[in-house]
């Protein structure tokens, strides 16, 4: 048990640090940046309290604003992505209750968990660049901004899941 | 109060979900207004004191073009000063302006709002609302500022509206981001009757408190039929390493006179 939090701790810091160190400067095409930090809100247990983990998701997301000097958008975008992941979850197992217990990612197919991850990206990244511009005037460029960075990130994270998936 | 608790006990989770939220946008909406102390931002010690350990990376990547600049720069003042019959100025009386050096430990330009972080804070004098400047000309003004470090609202925000001028003719106007491209910004409310062409230098006049007048800014690069001019700058946002800081002594003498006007 204590080992769990300890190794959630690590991959809190970690994660905080790997984006806004490296992730936040890589500007691919001049303004490209994969959000990878999400990854703690995909891969969070679902058995877990739902109150911690939704505090969790907006602790990490303010923790990134503040190296960003970008107020509130990342703590609103992550925790929203947070709230509705078990609601988006079941409706894409097609479910209304499974195995809170057992269930992981890696277990659904490949195209389940691939719209998942896709869908919830897509929503974390239009709340997140519409909160940045605040104006209906540059929906054009949000949109673009959305749908580029939605790919990059969705891609970096399915390279980090095929790296450190345990080999069976 | 039965009906409330169990309300509050049904709707926990949406409960916490709307209170979290409504501070993100809080945070949110306080980071979009230009002239309020900002909670969220990165002139503290912890995330200032990461920047500092990564920037040594940065700062080796850049060292050549860093010291080619900076070399260019001392050739350039040593020439003025030959060309230049100068007063020894002992009682300061000439002096306007003081020029504070720091080092960018954090850059964005990618973002619509694009902030940097500086290693001089209030121990070293700088203070909110400085201008921020390199030999190749503008780069911002101060924000937050805490002991040891400062943030920048770089040019390349949206709320950043610096008065800047034509430089072969007086007239003025401000100068604002589009958020496209960080090689070029845009100057706004140029008048009618001002006359200008591709290729004119734009630098800031001296209408505002904070900068002193002529930094270099930029050269036009297009304009529209409805005077939104284009101007790609001089400086490359993407590679900023040494700046300036730029203090102006006489702020308070020009703030406390228009105070004394208004009234």
């Amino acid at each position: 048990m204590n080992n769990l939090i300890i190794k959630n701790i690590v991959l809190f810091i970690g994660l905080v640090l790997i984006q806004v160190l490296i992730l936040n400067n890589i500007n691919l095409f001049e303004y490209l940046n994969p959000y990878i930090y999400i990854i703690f809100v995909i891969f969070y247990p679902l058995r877990k309290e739902k109150g911690s983990f939704m505090f969790l998701s907006f602790l990490l997301g303010l923790a990134i604003d503040f190296f960003s000097n970008s107020g509130g958008i990342n703590a609103a975008a992550t925790l929203f992505i947070a709230y509705i992941r078990l609601p988006l979850l079941s409706k894409i197992l097609n479910k209304t209750d499974f195995d809170f217990q057992t269930f992981n990612i890696r277990s659904i197919s490949f195209g389940k968990s691939f719209s998942f991850i896709l869908i919830l990206t897509f929503i974390h990244h239009f709340i997140l660049f519409g909160l940045e511009y605040f104006s209906f005037n540059s929906f054009e460029t949000i949109f673009i901004k959305t749908l580029l960075s939605t790919l990059f990130t969705t891609a970096t994270i399915f390279i980090v899941i095929i790296l450190f998936s345990k080999k069976k | 109060m039965q009906q409330i608790i169990r309300f509050i006990e049904k709707y926990r989770y949406f409960l916490l979900f709307l209170m979290l939220e409504i501070v993100a946008l809080f945070f949110t909406i306080q980071s979009h207004s230009y002239h309020k102390s900002k909670f969220i931002n990165s002139a503290n010690a912890v995330t200032g004191g990461f920047y500092k350990r990564v920037n040594g990376i940065n700062e080796f990547i850049h060292l050549k073009s860093e010291n080619l600049r900076l070399s260019k720069e001392n050739t350039r003042l040593k020439n003025n000063l030959l060309i230049e019959n100068h007063v020894i100025d002992t009682l300061n009386q000439f002096l306007r302006y003081q020029y504070i050096s720091a080092k960018v430990y954090n850059n964005n330009y990618t973002k619509r709002n694009n902030y940097l972080t500086i290693n001089k804070g209030l121990n070293d004098g700088v203070d909110t609302e400085m201008a921020v400047v390199n030999s190749k000309g503008i780069i911002g003004t101060t924000n937050s500022v805490s002991g040891n470090y400062a943030t920048v609202i770089s040019i390349l925000n949206n709320y950043s509206y610096i008065n800047a001028k034509l430089k072969n003719n007086n007239h003025f106007g401000t100068l604002s981001w589009d958020g496209k491209n960080y090689k070029t910004v845009q100057l706004n409310d140029i008048p009618r009757q001002a006359i200008f062409k591709i290729g004119d230098t734009i630098v800031t006049g001296g209408k505002s408190i904070i900068f002193p007048e002529g930094i270099l800014i930029g050269t036009i690069k297009d304009f529209e039929q409805n005077r939104l001019i284009n101007i790609t700058l001089f400086n490359d946002m993407s590679a900023l390493g040494n700046i300036q800081v730029i203090t102006n002594l006489h702020k308070e003498e020009i703030q406390q006179l228009e105070a004394t006007n208004n009234e």
